[in-house]
């Protein structure tokens, strides 16, 4: 499986980046070709962190196995358990009762803003400034102070269930939620100043790790990665799932396709979750919270897919039931995995700190690539 | 000029006792002792105390606390760090060349203690007033690439290699800007010896009297000294995120420590000749014929001036270090080659021009 790790015949230098690195954000592995410093090829080795969720999800039931999916992209973890639990209404064929669809994705869009801030401190620390991951981390304890108190937990909530949420939302969300987006509105002007208008900062991130529209499609990218591309891929216009066809966002596109590109993406996606908070925080209907469903639930036999747009990118989940109380085969189509297969070719040419600003900018979480 | 706490008086009683009870030559060597002793305790001083403020002034940054819970506010953290340091097992890689893995970070360090020599830390404590002063320092300065290299190659691991190659070229190209920005200050004071500059700015410090080129050469000294002791934004050498830790991967407990003191010491020397060249060193700010108002200003011990600007330069440097992200090795020898260097050269004709006309104050 692997070349012989050292120089190449050409004389070129083949180091591992990884599975041990602080750049990898966990355990990816890449085998980098060097010539000097400039990279010749980048070769992801994959599996350090696969725990065979999909397999997993067979010998579990309906109910239990979005549970699992939680620790495949644990930063949207809500947005998985969401992709999942539409999948299985959809198999049901139940309604959602309309409190329930608002609470979803109210706190989805939560979700992809803390997503978004954890990954700009982690990327504004790939580049060297340590000082953005803590003030990232200040805003994200906000919003998952507000998830613990609603979930009971902070990162993998297991909020959303089929038929619903599992439980109504804590008096104070909704108090909390529009303190929290006062304070957010300021924040990401300070952002801003900190590190997008640095000019190292620019310098490193303008024309590096140019994906250019034709190839973030074939390479089946999604997401802010494919949007700083011009890609339009935003699930949520393209094929609306709850009642994002009534609110008001903008799709958020760049053309250049490097790196710059795609941190603005991110960025402007925050303030357009924000907007979708605001239109929904102080219109969140009465009603019940979970529409009765059976105990034991049964899909009928068929294949029901189902997407969604989590903070990476494009999720879709495939189940194919026999009609016993567990899918008989579930496919998890994951947006890091996809986003990860572009690296290579973006890479090449780079310098290793072109590498580690655009692995940044692809905002990848390794158990949702391994799963 | 009736200091107050002058160290010159006790320094003089010293080696006066010790001529009148010893001979000369045994004089001599009792002073080398203790001088050498004064250093390795400045050594270890100042490093506990700038990892110490590092980690505060990181803290202050990053709306966090920082080190607070050995000894009140966290003062003997950095004690406690070189205790655990000391007992860590200090491991050689095999494969590794041992002789010069293990004679790396002394030459780091020895480089590090060396740039002490000159430095006049308060009015009579200085432990050589050697006539090329500034000379010296930027001679010996260079030496530390070599320990750098040493441990890069040696370490047999190919991110100290690259983090080696990185500062090598990043060294040998910042202290030519950096060399630059000190003759600019040279033409003005004509003469390389340390007491010197600073008496020649008894009536006021260079970076007011030296117009518009001294603030130039300042800005470009102020980065090229960041670049050259291996501090973010420069730190490709070690770039956390890139090469893990650069040249030092493979090091670990005092050899670790080694290279870690050298690399503050450094940052504290680069800055103690920052303040001695542009700030007066340990003149306290003196203006042209206010003469009661400098002799206020005289009231403040000299020891006082030099730390408090040296500190403060220090905090810049630092201050840098938590805000900025890193450059990229080919962006960092285009600031060098194709802007700082070109007007550092411009800067020390036009300093040359003031120096020559007395345009200066």
């Amino acid at each position: 499986m692997f070349e012989e790790i050292g120089t190449t015949a050409e004389g070129d230098l083949v180091i591992n980046m990884g599975p041990q690195h602080p750049a990898t954000h966990g355990v990816l592995h890449l085998l980098i070709t060097l010539n000097g410093e400039t990279i010749k090829k980048v070769e992801p080795h994959l599996g350090y962190i696969h725990r065979s969720i999909e397999k997993m999800c067979e010998s579990l039931t309906y109910r239990q196995f979005i549970y699992v999916t939680s620790r495949m992209d644990y930063l949207s973890a809500h947005i998985n358990n969401h992709c999942c639990a539409l999948c299985v209404e959809k198999g049901l064929q139940i309604e959602i009762p309309s409190r329930a669809q608002v609470i979803r994705i109210l706190v989805d869009e939560l979700t992809r803003i803390a997503s978004h801030e954890l990954w700009w401190g982690a990327m504004a620390m790939d580049l060297g400034a340590f000082t953005p991951f803590f003030y990232a981390f200040r805003e994200r304890e906000t919003i998952n102070d507000i998830m613990e108190e609603t979930s009971g937990a902070r990162l993998t909530m297991n909020y959303i269930v089929p038929g619903g949420v599992m439980a109504d939302i804590h008096p104070n969300f909704q108090k909390r939620v529009k303190s929290f987006i006062q304070l957010f509105k300021s924040k990401v002007d300070e952002y801003d100043e900190l590190v997008t208008g640095n000019v190292i900062f620019q310098g490193r991130m303008k024309g590096v790790g140019v994906l250019s529209k034709e190839d973030a499609i074939s390479y089946g990218c999604t997401g802010p990665a494919a949007r700083g591309s011009g890609v339009n891929c935003d699930i949520r216009k393209l094929y609306p799932y709850e009642i994002y066809n009534t609110l008001e966002f903008d799709e958020i596109l760049e053309t250049a396709g490097d790196s710059f590109a795609r941190y603005m993406v991110r960025i402007r996606e925050m303030k357009q979750s924000i907007r979708i908070i605001e239109q929904l925080i102080d219109n969140i209907p009465e009603g019940d919270f979970q529409a009765k469903t059976k105990a034991v639930l049964k899909l009928p036999k068929g294949e029901f897919y189902q997407r969604v747009e989590t903070a990476r990118g494009e999720l879709g989940v495939y189940i194919i039931s026999e009609g016993g109380t567990t899918p008989y085969r579930i496919k998890f189509r994951s947006p890091g995995f996809s986003n990860l297969s572009a690296l290579d070719h973006i890479a090449r040419a780079g310098k290793i700190g072109d590498l580690v600003a655009t692995m940044g900018t692809l905002d990848l979480v390794i158990p949702d690539i391994d799963r | 000029m009736g200091h107050m706490f002058s160290l010159e008086g006790i320094t003089n009683s010293i080696q006066n006792w010790l001529n009148s009870t010893f001979n000369s030559t045994w004089a001599l060597l009792f002073e080398f002792v203790l001088v050498g002793l004064c250093a390795i305790g400045l050594f270890a001083t100042l490093g506990l105390i700038l990892v110490l403020m590092e980690r505060r002034v990181a803290a202050f940054m990053q709306i966090r606390l920082g080190p607070n819970r050995v000894g009140p506010k966290g003062m003997f953290q950095s004690l406690a760090d070189t205790i655990k340091l000391i007992m860590k097992e200090g491991l050689t890689p095999d494969g590794a060349d041992k002789f010069l893995f293990n004679l790396a970070p002394y030459v780091a360090m020895i480089v590090a203690m060396l740039l002490l020599a000159p430095i006049a830390f308060a009015k009579g404590f200085q432990i050589w007033d050697i006539n090329i002063g500034v000379l010296y320092i930027s001679a010996i300065s260079s030496i530390s690439v070599i320990g750098i290299l040493m441990a890069g190659w040696a370490s047999n691991n190919k991110y100290s290699l690259l983090g080696a190659m990185r500062s090598g070229a990043q060294i040998v190209s910042y202290e030519l800007s950096a060399g630059m920005a000190v003759l600019s200050i040279i033409v003005l004071t004509g003469s390389l010896k340390i007491s010197d500059i600073v008496a020649s700015q008894a009536d006021g410090w260079w970076i007011f009297k030296g117009h518009i080129p001294a603030i130039i050469s300042f800005v470009i000294f102020i980065i090229a000294v960041t670049a050259e002791t291996n501090r973010a934004p420069f730190d490709l050498a070690e770039a956390e995120s890139e090469l893990t830790a650069g040249f030092h991967t493979e090091y670990s407990g005092m050899k670790f420590a080694l290279f870690f003191l050298a690399e503050y010491i450094n940052i504290f020397i680069v800055c103690a000749i920052g303040a001695t060249l542009f700030f007066g060193g340990w003149m306290p700010l003196h203006i042209g014929h206010w003469e009661s108002f400098n002799h206020i200003m005289d009231y403040i011990p000299s020891s006082v001036w030099f730390f408090g600007k040296t500190f403060f330069l220090i905090f810049l440097i630092m201050w840098f270090r938590w805000t900025f992200p890193r450059l990229r090795v080919d962006q960092l020898l285009n600031l060098e080659w194709k802007y700082l260097l070109p007007i550092s050269m411009f800067n020390l004709l036009l300093m040359t021009l003031v120096a020559i006309m007395g345009w200066h104050f």
